[in-house]
């Protein structure tokens, strides 16, 4: 089985979000990028399944070259190889649509995203995929296993789950209970460095949206402190002033 | 041009999601003065249909399949794009719910449209432009987004559009379509529901637990709290990651984004991941032992106790106010 992880490089998560520029650039001053985390569940399921079952696992990135320690990364986690589509990854859109033009060329069975990235929280990716190659997508999944030419997979809904039996190629975005992350050992370190990481140029594509300016949430007043003894206080104020209960 | 809602069901009910969509969806159509058409698919009764005119929508399509009864991802993208196109829609808003995040994806690309996923506000149409604010960052900033095209697709973040009630003749139409076998790849084997909770995404008021809860044994009072204000529950992340409770209840930049009316944390102590979850809450309250907490820096009310007292007395205060109330 040949699996395609797709991996974005995300602010770590300790990160605080500011912005330059009076608000419309990211400021990426002093901050650390890293795997975003629900694609290591993804790379890591993946791995998991070409183990059992033979295969290989590459991954890709829409990105500029400064993402090659993420690239390097999930090579030394396990996949085999990696691919990098050289370009700021404008938007969900611009992402999609350069890796499926990849994926038509090189035609994979399964194809894993994170459940959204945590920088722009889209969870646009998957769906766009599936769409533009015209196979099924799952949004958000906890489970995957496959058995033969089928995969099962639970989709979380609302208070709930649904379990989907699918039919390869199809793609599918990680999220906790799919996989342990895994960390990667001295062996793979060393290993990742010659992995082949091939670089293709993007297509042309047009936008549809735009992020024009960034706002930063409203901060909140000063805590009110209620004694511990006095909880019918704390209700009261819930009740008359929060006017939430 | 209308603006068309996807007016999303759970076992051919309407969700107070799906109400906040028709309510948003009926805004928008009022600030280009057009009319709001609805689509719903599956099994919905008359009367649950007729049910939303009370939002505002002044037709509804109804496709109603047996093979369409429960959510098929592709298949439902495939009739609400063919809806937008046959009715001349040029908006198409619905939930960001689970199953919402699986269609604006694909429809954005049928339809050739921008797509705001989690949107937060009305559309800004000042000088013929379209900006829709959405959270970015997992809940530590909004992004303003521009849509450039022509067709445009908007999935309402829940919880952050309130219900109006518009009241508009409404007229049901049966809409049929021809589906396609390469739309039911994906096959729905079984629908597992916990029905008896409120679902946390949801949820206006939620309870969430900590390390500080020590261990499983003891999360018998967040549910009896969360039970008498018809909350959901939720935790943090080493508390699911210890298996004390399930992954689908963790909040947080790596789990649920919530922005409920009321968040109370109890023995969190507010860790930049987990705030970026749950800082769009209206109101927070945390309770915590220790008073330098970083949590109670970003909370409305707070007490500095131990959860083992406090808790208990916040029930017994709750039934109180309740049956004085
Ligand atoms: C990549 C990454 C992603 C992460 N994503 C998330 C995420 O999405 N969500 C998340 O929650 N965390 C996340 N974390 C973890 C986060 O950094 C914190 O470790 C975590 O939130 C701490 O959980 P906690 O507050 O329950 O536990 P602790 O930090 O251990 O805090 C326990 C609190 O309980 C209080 N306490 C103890 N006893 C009592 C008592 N008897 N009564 C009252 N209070 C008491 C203590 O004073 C303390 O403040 C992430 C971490 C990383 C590295
Ligand atoms: N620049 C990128 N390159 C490759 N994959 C990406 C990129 N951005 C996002 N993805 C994938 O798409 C998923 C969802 O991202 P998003 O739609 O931005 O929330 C991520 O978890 C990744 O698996």
């Amino acid at each position: 089985m040949k699996v395609l992880v797709c991996i974005s490089n995300v602010p770590d998560t300790t990160t605080k979000i500011t912005f330059t520029d009076n608000n419309t650039q990211f400021n990426t001053n002093g901050v650390q990028f890293i795997l975003n985390p629900y694609d290591e569940i993804a790379l890591a399921r993946a791995i998991e399944l070409t183990e059992n079952s033979g295969g290989s696992v590459t991954v890709i990135n829409v990105g500029e070259a400064t993402t090659e320690p993420t690239i390097r990364k999930a090579l030394a986690i396990g996949a085999a190889d990696a691919v990098r589509i050289n370009a700021q990854p404008h938007d969900a859109w611009f992402v999609a649509y350069q890796i499926a033009q990849y994926i038509k060329a090189n035609p994979f069975d399964l194809i894993l995203t994170g459940r959204e990235s945590i920088d722009y929280n889209g969870s646009k990716v998957a769906g766009m995929l599936g769409e533009l190659l015209d196979i099924p997508s799952v949004s958000i999944i906890k489970k995957l296993d496959v058995d033969g030419d089928k995969a099962t997979v639970e989709r979380e809904i609302e208070g709930g789950k649904e379990v989907l039996t699918i039919s390869f190629p199809f793609v599918a975005g990680a999220t906790e209970g799919v996989a342990e992350p895994k960390i990667p050992n001295m062996r793979g370190i060393m290993s990742a460095r010659t992995k082949p990481l091939t670089v293709v140029e993007p297509v042309e594509v047009k936008t549809n949206a735009e992020i024009i300016s960034y706002e930063t949430p409203a901060p909140r007043g000063q805590v009110k402190l209620v004694a511990p003894d006095d909880a019918t206080k704390l209700i009261d104020l819930l009740h008359t002033e929060a006017r939430v209960i | 041009m209308p603006v068309l809602i996807y007016t999303e069901n759970a076992e051919g009910k309407f969700k107070k999601s799906t109400f906040e969509a028709v309510s948003y969806a009926r805004a928008i159509a009022d600030q280009t003065h057009t009319s709001l058409i609805a689509i719903s698919i599956g099994d919905v009764s008359a009367e649950e249909l007729n049910a939303l005119a009370k939002y505002g929508a002044e037709k509804i399509l109804n496709v109603s399949n047996a093979q369409l009864k429960n959510f098929v991802n592709q298949a439902y993208a495939s009739i609400i794009a063919e809806a937008a196109k046959k009715q001349g829609a040029d908006i198409v808003v619905l939930s960001n719910s689970f199953s919402g995040r699986g269609l604006a994806p694909r429809l954005g690309v049928k339809l050739d449209a921008g797509v705001v996923d989690g949107a937060v506000s009305l559309p800004d149409q000042t000088g013929g432009k379209f900006i829709v604010k959405k959270t970015a960052f997992s809940g530590k900033a909004f992004a303003m987004v521009e849509i450039t095209s022509g067709n445009k697709v908007i999935a309402l973040a829940p919880n952050s559009y309130k219900i109006v009630e518009a009241g508009k003749p409404v007229q049901v139409e049966e809409f049929s379509v021809e589906t396609k076998a390469s739309d039911f790849k994906a096959m729905l084997k079984e629908i597992v529901r916990s029905t008896d909770k409120v679902s946390l995404p949801d949820a206006e008021i939620v309870v969430s637990g900590g390390r500080g809860l020590k261990g499983p044994e003891n999360w018998g009072m967040i549910e009896e709290l969360a039970d008498i204000l018809g909350a959901a529950t939720a935790c943090s992340k080493p508390v699911s990651d210890a298996g004390w409770r399930p992954h689908s209840e963790h909040v947080g930049q790596t789990g649920i984004a919530v922005s409920p009316n009321l968040y109370i944390a109890i023995g969190i102590s507010g860790a930049i991941q987990h705030l970026a979850g749950v800082s769009s809450s209206k109101v927070i309250v945390v309770i915590n032992k220790d008073a330098e907490a970083p949590f109670f820096k970003v909370a409305d009310y707070g007490i500095v106790g131990d959860a083992f007292e406090v808790v208990p007395k916040l029930i017994a205060a709750i039934k109180e106010h309740k049956t004085l109330a």
